[in-house]
């Protein structure tokens, strides 16, 4: 098991949205939470990779065999938690080829493995370049200054693509994009695909899914896994929306 | 990185308050105990005229100390900075300070000779790594330690040139036609009140004449060091360079820890003339006080230089991140045609350190041209100021001036103010200015965490990326100096 969440409860501001989430990821596996808006599907991606506003209350999240709670955010990514932002940040005056050599070396160093040096770098990040499609342009520019859009998302899939992480987390990573944007994007998470790397792909939208076409898809609602299924969950929802979920859920 | 953790309900911005606070090091805090010999106290005639008598001055450079002790009194001193601080008390403080030398006779203080050269003297230089016997081929240094200037090296080589480098007390002795011609033309001992003081009471400076055509083939630079507590430092330092010719003169500065405010107020003057070309590049590391910045310098200084020729260049590259109390303008007076000035600045503050500084760029000649690139840092509970004038005089026919000024926060707790000053008199001119400000955000502190970077290394790129322009601005080494003493200021927690 890469990824065992258990009774995951969460709160920002005294105000509880994770309510008792349960998930497991086993490696190679590509998981989709989706839920409407509120359900806590940010939270959960945000809680994963370490962010500071959100204090854990309850449950306990284990990582390729450790305690992924006991982890400050640099050493999750370290070890490979990967977090696509909804909304990636710019920091001008940073090239992206130092911005992401810092990075690669922090994680190589991690493994164990000597540093890139400069033209090392360089090597290994037109591999990666050309693997994406990207533009060659992307690594002499400041981080995400002066981009679209689209350009920061793929920016950030970029960067996946450097770290190789063992659990890349998606969060809303479509919304905003157009359908060549989204492509692109999707194009990237399916050439990442491997059998010892997994996936959470947080979305609104059966758009991105249906590109990158997962094995497991859950449904969030209120703090909680209320539905789980195969890729077909995505077309019910896609027909029926999220209301016969809730009412069923609630139900119970 | 794990001590950096704190309990979830402090923000990010007060953890980055506590990790810069925890910066102790200021390692060029220590003192150096040697035999010294430091007037009592106190400022009047009387300290004035034993100054003069203890470099062993000419009549008219006594004459010059009093003419400007005369009007020092009648000043009031100025508060108008955004920088508070109780009145000085100018009698609390000694104005004549050095290292005593048992080899050298009364008088004849302002040594050159490696021989004479306190042990103890050299010694503080070699940890600062200030090369004062002429080891590092790169680069001329007169090292001042307190009132004196202790060592100059490179001067036969630079004297088969024509240059003259030299102490400022040296000059007025050896030079004495040269210093009277400059001394006070651009800085008239009137300018203000502590260019008045400095003119009283002015210990040791440096002195560099660069003959026409000549290209000095190494920089010049000038460590200035304060040693003895409540001592003040006034050093003059005048540049002059002839005719079509060219320097590069770098100054770095620090104090010990002390327990007291240090004043420091120093006047530089340059002149420039046809065709020539200076540039002139500060690493000011002043001691900053405690955390409350208590006992750190108060660096009160006026620098101005003259574009006095056609086609002549005064770039102006600073990097300040220590004194207590920052209050410095250097400036350039852009008078011949076609004539360029400079200002590169970065100032960073932290903790309760204050610092209001800019430039003045007075155009007068025709199709003149200056470029204001600041970059003001602030973090802890400082406060960090810009403040500029930009004078285009109705002679200035097609002039043009560029500004940018950015300011960064780090932290909540701190301020960042700009005061641009803008007077045109000439319809022809062009004068753009541009300013913002940013924030160093929990969100880009996060980006480059998730990505693996430490707290510590996201700020230092961030604020290093900020600074890029200014840094490619100063001498390669100076740079690196630079960025190092932004990375050890900035420092917090990370062993």
């Amino acid at each position: 098991m890469l990824l065992k969440v258990e009774n995951l409860q969460a709160q920002i501001e005294e105000k509880q949205i994770l309510k008792g989430l349960n998930l497991e990821v086993k490696p190679g596996e590509v998981h989709a939470i989706m839920g409407p808006n509120g359900s806590g599907k940010s939270t959960f991606a945000s809680v994963l990779a370490g962010r500071e506003d959100y204090e854990v209350t309850e449950g306990s999240v284990e990582f390729d065999g450790e305690d992924l709670l006991e982890m400050d955010t640099e050493e999750r990514a370290r070890k490979g938690v990967f977090l696509a932002f909804q909304y990636p940040v710019e920091i001008p005056g940073v090239s992206n080829k130092l911005f992401m050599q810092t990075a690669v070396n922090a994680v190589r160093e991690e493994k164990g493995l000597p540093p890139f040096d400069m033209f090392d770098f360089d090597e290994y990040a037109q591999e990666k370049i050309e693997l994406l499609n990207m533009r060659p342009d992307l690594l002499e520019r400041s981080v995400n200054v002066g981009f679209s859009g689209g350009e920061k998302k793929r920016n950030d899939i970029f960067q996946m693509a450097l770290l190789e992480p063992k659990l890349c987390i998606l969060d809303e990573t479509d919304s905003g994009l157009d359908i060549d944007a989204l492509r692109v994007v999707a194009n990237g998470v399916n050439a990442l695909r491997s059998e010892e790397r997994s996936f959470i792909v947080v979305t609104h939208y059966q758009r991105l899914l249906d590109y990158i076409k997962p094995d497991h898809v859950h449904v969030l609602y209120n703090g909680r896994i209320v539905k789980s299924g195969g890729f077909e969950l995505v077309h019910e929802l896609e027909e029926n929306g999220y209301d016969d979920i809730i009412q069923q859920y609630q139900g119970e | 990185m794990s001590e950096a953790q704190v309990t979830q309900e402090t923000t990010q911005y007060q953890e980055i308050n506590d990790l810069l606070s925890k910066n102790k090091h200021y390692k060029e805090g220590f003192v150096t105990t040697t035999a010294v010999e430091t007037f009592e106290k106190g400022l009047n005639e009387a300290v004035i005229r034993a100054i003069s008598a203890k470099k062993n001055e000419p009549q008219w450079m006594l004459d010059f100390r009093l003419k400007a002790f005369a009007h020092w009194q009648t000043l009031e001193e100025p508060h108008w900075a955004k920088a508070e601080y109780e009145p000085l008390d100018y009698q609390d403080y000694s104005y004549y300070s050095a290292p005593e030398c048992g080899a050298c006779s009364e008088g004849a203080c302002s040594t050159e000779s490696e021989e004479t050269i306190d042990p103890e003297v050299a010694k503080a230089f070699a940890a600062l790594g200030v090369p004062i016997q002429g080891e590092d081929s790169n680069v001329a240094v007169d090292a001042i330690f307190d009132s004196i200037s202790v060592s100059t090296t490179k001067r036969e080589e630079l004297a088969k040139l024509g240059i003259i480098f030299c102490s400022f007390s040296e000059a007025v002795q050896d030079y004495p036609e040269l210093v009277q011609k400059y001394l006070g033309t651009v800085v008239p001992y009137h300018d203000n009140y502590f260019a008045a003081l400095n003119s009283a009471v002015a210990s040791d400076g440096t002195f560099v004449y660069i003959p026409e055509g000549v290209r000095s083939p190494i920089d010049l630079s000038t460590y200035f060091r304060i040693n003895e507590a409540k001592t003040g430092q006034f050093e003059r330092t005048i540049l002059i360079a002839e005719k079509g010719s060219y320097v590069s003169y770098l100054e770095g500065c620090s104090a010990p820890v002390r327990d007291t405010y240090q004043l420091h107020a120093a006047v530089v003057e340059v002149i420039v003339h046809e065709d020539a070309e200076v540039k002139y590049s500060t690493v000011q590391n002043w001691y900053p006080g405690d955390e409350d910045c208590e006992g750190g310098i108060l660096n009160f200084v006026t620098k101005r230089g003259i574009c006095e020729g056609k086609n002549s260049k005064l770039s102006w590259t600073q990097a300040e991140t220590g004194s207590a109390i920052t209050w410095k303008y250097p400036s350039c007076v852009l008078k011949g045609d076609n004539s360029i000035g400079e200002f590169y600045s970065v100032a960073l503050t932290n903790r309760r350190q204050q610092a209001d500084t800019g430039t003045k760029m007075i155009h007068i000649g025709k199709n003149t041209r200056s470029t204001i690139i600041s970059k003001g840092l602030s973090a802890g509970k400082s406060d960090n100021t810009y403040r500029g004038l930009v004078k285009i005089a109705p002679s200035a026919e097609g002039a043009r001036n560029f500004t940018q000024c950015d300011s960064m926060l780090i932290g909540d707790q701190c301020g960042a103010h700009t005061f641009p000053y803008i007077e045109v008199e000439n319809a022809s001119a062009q004068v753009e200015h541009e300013a913002t400000t940013s924030r160093i955000g929990e969100d880009q502190l996060f980006y480059c965490q998730q990505r693996g970077i430490s707290e510590q290394d996201a700020i230092s790129m961030i604020v290093n990326g900020f600074c890029k322009e200014v840094f490619s601005e100063l001498p390669l080494e100076f740079a690196q100096e630079a960025e190092e003493l932004l990375a050890i200021s900035l420092e917090g927690s990370v062993g």
